[in-house]
């Protein structure tokens, strides 16, 4: 088993994801996808990829649900990537030390040399995020581009994760969810930004922003429910406002 | 477990180089995985595309890139790219080929075409699919001589095109755009998540955010955009114009509209003659100059419209000097407007949408109109010289695409959409629709199409293009009895505003020889076998006949040009192969489809990223070459030698349209310090290249809105080669146009409809808004087809070319009938059973998928993701054949019979645009027996020498390989 770092550093590099915008376009997913397959977890492998059933390794996924029904039902769209959970238990069931939590940055990350495949980190992870590679025999993940955000040959704007680079809608953030004055962390608290499935005590950094208050009720923009008619015409007129108009 | 005890966390793991350089090399160019041409950075390490990536500079992405983008590198190193020119040796479709050097298949390819130049240069029918360099291929086939050219927007937009061309100078897919910024109301309409995508993206998100602007969908799928929309509103398919003019009825109700707007900027106050039966009856009545005539409150006195003192009259009876009657345009359109079909409860129980919805959403844009006005600080001048302080906006912004285009009502839907623009004061004022450059152009833009009798001869190019905007009947390109005169039938009786061609005719009548025969078919980038078609099973059949006299094939013969092993290079004779999008220069022209935005004018290139590995050439530059050996006057010099000889790139420096204009606008003078208009500048392409191969002019601030009438947008636009004169565009809320053609249709003028076709024209040439019934809905039994059923674009997928994308594959390798969970459950059917879905013209099987989100009348599917099994280099019992589908094959191209024999094209009556979102089915549980969509059809050879494809695909290993050695 694998122990989680002490003394760690408050940061905690995270992805807040917004909810109310995202639209399902797949754009994070993959761009994940061309750059990690070509960074430090690469390849993402493919197998049978012009086959008949193709089976790739994928670090965000996107998935789409419906939920409630008729006027109050609506789409969902859900990306999907490891949280780099402040208590992962994708590391602690780790049985080589291959899997790992940074105590720099609070990132999730594993050491493909030390990782035997014996996938118990996948069952042990509760969103799915683990990602096998059959044909490398070992577990690769998100990364949160670690390549890229600490990568001096960038520009400093570019150093983001590839996912927030390309997010067509901007709803994607990055940032240090361990401060509480950053930019991501004064989101995560303006628009009530929730853990995934927070009863399970894995404490995620990633946050999720909700789907804002739909304006779909009478009321909603402040106009009435219906116009008022204007004057009714006059015997032979086109319309009463339209006549009053005309006698101006 | 080999460790036993606990180990320790915290380490850097081996070989991680978190400073690995990404790049020997970046280069700028632009993408084409779709419509939108969004600016990329292309990362290359060791020869290899690393990476792709929005460039954060380019006016079109801002620096995102969308899934597909972001697959580039998948779509370039294909295993389904063609490698070598092929020469058919099998039986047309068998995909029997061999390779052939380029001398031998442009000698052939010159064979051809120079025979029927020589002979009757008609019989060539050159279209192109999603094409751009349209300005190059329309240009080639005037050249050429023939008028039977056109790109596929006859089966995609021409219904909006045209509806916002001739009636506000402008239009929606990507030709204008929501003011984002300032919008409190953002109404979109059937819209497909693959045109202007990025920018639609960026901006809902921004929209979102800002949270003072409520969101309306009406589309009758709630995916996508939809799914953030504050209200989905889900539409029964084709109804779209009902819910419109419902809205226009509560708004003129409450007298809610904006009647300076109208008054200033539109026709609604002139005069229309109401003398029924005259020949001039329904057209604006003018004074001996020629100007329109409106009655004055002021002085009650009819006068020039263009009297801007003058204080119109929207509504009641005048009487003009000759002593006729006439109505201003308003009252008309109001009229029409108010008819009790049109009232909110009259349309609930058709559109699906409540009476009370109706009357609220009216409401709602009354509300962001005219009590939350944007008001942006800036003087401006209008057209007529009137000084304004400020420019005060309607903030309603609509947006609208396929859903409205792809029906036969379609073009007058997206002109009732106008329509309710032009009422509230929404067109191009602060908050509102914005025109992008080059537009607003006159309504129409005065190009007309050529082809008639005298224009095609023998041996020598037509006058003018082969494509334009006819404004009366004596436009039209018909023989002297009335019958159409291009292959297509576009610009004839059965399709006179039809801008854009009609692509989706093509096939069949060449094949049957109606109205003329052809010889040479040649396509580029057009899936015409397959998910391009209507009837493509049919299709299949017409482009494999033989005339059973002479042995031959009824289309003699077919070249085509693609990069990839599509389903329709097995129907060719000459393949011609294309290079991919990182391989080639290109030009995204302000004369083709533009990136402009709404405050800036904007073109671009694209340059080659990396030299092709295989024997493949840009098809432009082939088109030159083609053009050259054919001795075409505008590609051959005086001396005959080729004008252009360093193709693609050269014809973009060195051609001019028109003295100092040409394909780009960047750059010009030899100097290179001209914008718009200027004369050849021998470094232009460095000068893109150097500026990331974009361009783009930013609009002076006082003329960035109400550019219709804004004096200092006009004078910009013609400075910048833009529009001819600085002429005020009138929006066209009463269509004299289409009064023109109905009354021809009515017995009036020299060129008139054949008898057979009277009635059509004139119930269709409406002036005013109105809306029918699509026309395969009224023709068949609602009863025995009661479901509607149509496509949505996935946003990760665009059209067939994503499917042989390993990673696109992988988010969308098969699709599914989606279908209402309640309208299954009545049909006894579950999620995962197989259904026949059938409509007038045949019947598939394809596997279903329940949903609440969709309209209860409708079933529908992705577009494009079923293949034919064989293609592109995917395996033969890959998922897209196996269990993908295609609901093209129930889609017929015509309408079903009338009483006297006579098919019309599946097309909107006005503009020919394809309509096929008009399609009706049934839906039945069948047995699912092999678990395989039908129908299914011989599996496709794969082209020779195509590469074998690989069982594990491991991209970008030597990447890692290569910067772990770097950091060791």
């Amino acid at each position: 088993m694998t122990s989680l770092p002490t003394g760690a550093s408050r940061k905690r590099l995270g992805l807040v994801i917004d909810l109310d915008i995202c639209v399902g376009c797949h754009a994070c997913a993959v761009n994940c996808k061309e750059w990690n397959t070509g960074g430090v977890a690469a390849p993402l492998t493919d197998l049978a990829p012009y086959g008949a059933d193709p089976d790739g390794v994928w670090f965000n996924r996107v998935h789409t649900y419906e939920v409630g029904e008729g006027v109050t039902g609506r789409t969902v769209h859900f990306p999907r990537s490891c949280l780099h959970c402040a208590q992962p238990a994708c590391v602690t069931v780790c049985p080589t030390g291959a899997s790992f939590k940074r105590a720099e940055d609070g990132i999730v990350l594993v050491n493909e040399d030390l990782c035997i495949g014996c996938k118990l980190c996948s069952w042990a992870c509760p969103y799915g995020a683990r990602e096998f590679d059959e044909d490398a025999g070992v577990m690769k993940k998100c990364t949160l581009c670690i390549d890229r955000i600490y990568n001096e040959t960038f520009d400093p704007e570019d150093r983001v994760p590839a996912c927030v680079a390309t997010c067509p809608a901007s709803a994607r953030h990055f940032g240090d969810l361990g401060d509480p004055d950053s930019a991501v962390s004064r989101l995560v608290a303006e628009r009530e930004g929730f853990d995934l499935m927070a009863e399970m005590g894995y404490a995620p950094t990633n946050k999720y922003l909700p789907p804002r208050p739909r304006r779909q009720d009478a009321g909603c923009t402040g106009a009435s429910a219906r116009l008022a008619p204007a004057a009714p015409a006059a015997p032979g007129g086109l319309l009463g406002w339209l006549d009053r108009l005309l006698s101006q | 477990m080999p460790n036993d005890g606990e180990a320790t966390g915290d380490r850097q793991a081996a070989g991680l180089n978190l400073n690995a350089s990404s790049a020997d090399r970046i280069t700028c160019t632009t993408c084409y995985m779709c419509a939108c041409r969004c600016g990329i950075k292309v990362h290359l390490k060791d020869g290899r595309i690393r990476y792709i990536e929005g460039n954060r500079d380019h006016p079109v992405n801002k620096g995102v890139l969308c899934a597909k983008g972001s697959a580039g590198i998948m779509n370039h190193y294909s295993p389904a790219r063609l490698r070598k020119p092929l020469r058919r040796v099998g039986p047309r479709g068998s995909g029997e080929y061999e390779e052939i050097e380029w001398d031998e298949a442009m000698a052939t390819a010159t064979d051809w075409l120079g025979a029927i130049r020589r002979s009757d240069p008609r019989k060539l029918a050159f279209f192109t699919g999603r094409d751009q360099s349209q300005a190059l291929t329309g240009w080639w086939a005037s050249q050429f001589g023939t008028p039977n050219h056109a790109a596929h927007g006859g089966f995609c937009s021409v219904n909006m095109a045209a509806a916002g061309l001739y009636s506000i100078g402008g239009s929606f897919w990507e030709f204008g755009e929501p003011d984002w910024a300032n919008t409190r109301y953002f109404l979109m309409f059937g819209v497909a998540e693959d045109h202007d995508s990025n920018p639609i993206k960026i901006g809902l998100g921004k929209l979102k955010s800002r949270g003072a602007a409520k969101f309306v969908s009406v589309n009758p799928i709630r995916t996508g955009y939809s799914a953030i929309a504050d209200e989905w509103i889900g539409i029964r398919p084709g109804t779209d114009g009902l819910f419109i003019l419902a809205l226009i009825q509560e708004l003129l109700l409450a007298g809610r509209i904006d009647e300076e707007y109208l008054c200033r900027y539109t026709n609604a106050p002139w005069l229309v003659i109401q003398d029924e039966g005259a020949a001039d009856h329904g057209l604006f009545a003018r004074d001996a100059a020629g100007q329109p005539l409106v009655f004055d409150v002021a002085t009650q006195a009819i006068t020039g419209a263009h009297q801007v003192d003058a204080k119109p009259q929207l509504a009641g009876k005048v009487t003009l000097a000759d002593g006729r009657a006439a109505v201003p345009a308003f009252h008309l359109v109001a009229t029409r407007c108010l008819e009790p079909q049109y009232a909110a409860d009259a349309v609930a129980a058709e559109t699906g949408i409540g009476a009370d919805v109706i009357r609220r959403i009216a409401a709602e844009l009354a509300h962001a109109a005219f009590e939350q006005t944007v008001v942006i600080d800036q003087p401006w001048t209008d057209w007529a010289g009137r000084h304004h302080d400020r420019m005060v906006g309607r903030p309603v912004a609509m947006h609208a695409m396929r859903g409205i285009s792809a029906h036969s009502n379609g073009f007058h839907t997206c002109r009732a959409i106008h329509v309710l623009q032009m009422l509230l004061g929404a067109v191009d004022s602060p908050g509102s629709f914005r025109y992008k450059p080059p537009f607003p152009r006159p309504t129409p833009p005065g190009v007309k199409p050529t082809g008639r009798a005298a224009d095609v001869q023998p041996g020598k190019p037509m006058p003018g293009p082969p494509l334009g905007f006819p404004t009366s009947p004596a436009d039209l390109l018909v023989e002297a009895d009335g019958t159409p005169r291009r292959l297509d039938k576009a610009f004839s009786w059965e399709a006179p505003l039809a801008a854009h061609g009609m692509m989706h005719q093509v096939i069949r009548n060449a094949w049957a020889g109606d109205p003329h025969k052809i010889d040479t078919l040649f396509m580029f980038m057009a899936n015409m076998s397959w998910n391009s078609s209507m009837n493509t099973a049919g299709t299949m059949a017409m482009l494999t006949d033989k005339d059973p006299a002479t042995g031959d094939y009824r289309i003699p013969h077919i070249i085509y040009s693609d990069a990839y092993a599509s389903e329709m290079v097995a129907y060719a004779d000459l393949i011609l192969p294309d290079t991919t999008y990182l391989e080639r220069w290109d030009c995204i022209s302000l004369f083709d489809r533009p990136i402009c935005d709404a405050d800036g004018v904007a073109d671009s290139i694209r340059q080659p990223v990396v030299a092709p590995d295989r024997d493949v050439r840009p098809f432009q530059d082939v088109l030159i070459d083609l053009g050259a050996r054919l001795g075409l006057p505008g590609l051959v010099k005086e001396d005959g030698s080729p004008r252009y000889p360093g193709f693609y790139p050269d014809y973009l420096v060195h051609h001019e349209r028109k003295p100092g204009v040409g394909m780009l606008a960047g750059w010009r003078g030899a100097a290179g310090d001209k914008q718009g208009v200027g004369a050849v500048n021998e470094g232009q392409l460095d000068a893109y290249v150097a500026n990331q191969c974009f361009w783009r002019q930013e609009i002076p601030a006082e003329a960035r809105y109400f550019k219709h009438a804004n004096r200092a947008y006009l004078d910009w636009a013609v400075g910048m080669g833009l529009i001819d004169k600085p002429d005020p565009i009138v929006l066209q809320l009463y269509s004299e146009i289409l009064q023109k053609f109905r009354l021809a249709a009515e017995g009036h003028g020299e060129v008139q409809p054949p008898d057979e076709h009277r009635n059509r024209v004139k119930t269709y040439f409406d002036p005013l808004p109105l809306w029918y019934m699509p026309f395969e809905e009224a023709e068949v039994a609602r009863d025995a087809f009661p479901l509607h059923a149509i496509t949505q674009r996935p946003m990760a997928m665009y059209h067939s070319w994503g499917s042989q994308n390993a990673w696109l594959r992988q988010i969308h390798g098969d699709n599914r009938l989606h279908i209402h969970r309640a309208t299954a459950a009545g049909l006894g059917i579950a999620d995962d059973d197989w259904v026949a879905v059938t409509s007038h013209h045949g019947r598939i099987k394809a596997q279903a998928k329940l949903m609440d989100g969709v309209n209860p009348n409708t079933v529908w599917t992705w577009n494009a993701i079923g293949k034919r099994s064989g293609a592109w280099n995917l395996a033969p019992k890959a998922a897209e054949s196996q269990q993908g589908f295609l609901l093209n094959h129930v889609i017929s191209e015509l309408l079903p019979e009338r009483g006297d024999g006579h098919r019309y094209g599946n097309s909107d009556p006005v503009t020919g645009q394809a309509a096929w979102y008009d399609l009706r089915v049934r839906i039945e549980k069948v047995a699912a027996g092999e678990g395989v969509s039908e129908p299914q059809f011989a599996t496709l050879p794969v082209p020779p020498h195509l590469p074998e494809r690989p069982d594990v695909l491991r991209y970008g290993a030597s990447f890692r390989a290569a910067s772990q050695g770097d950091a060791k």
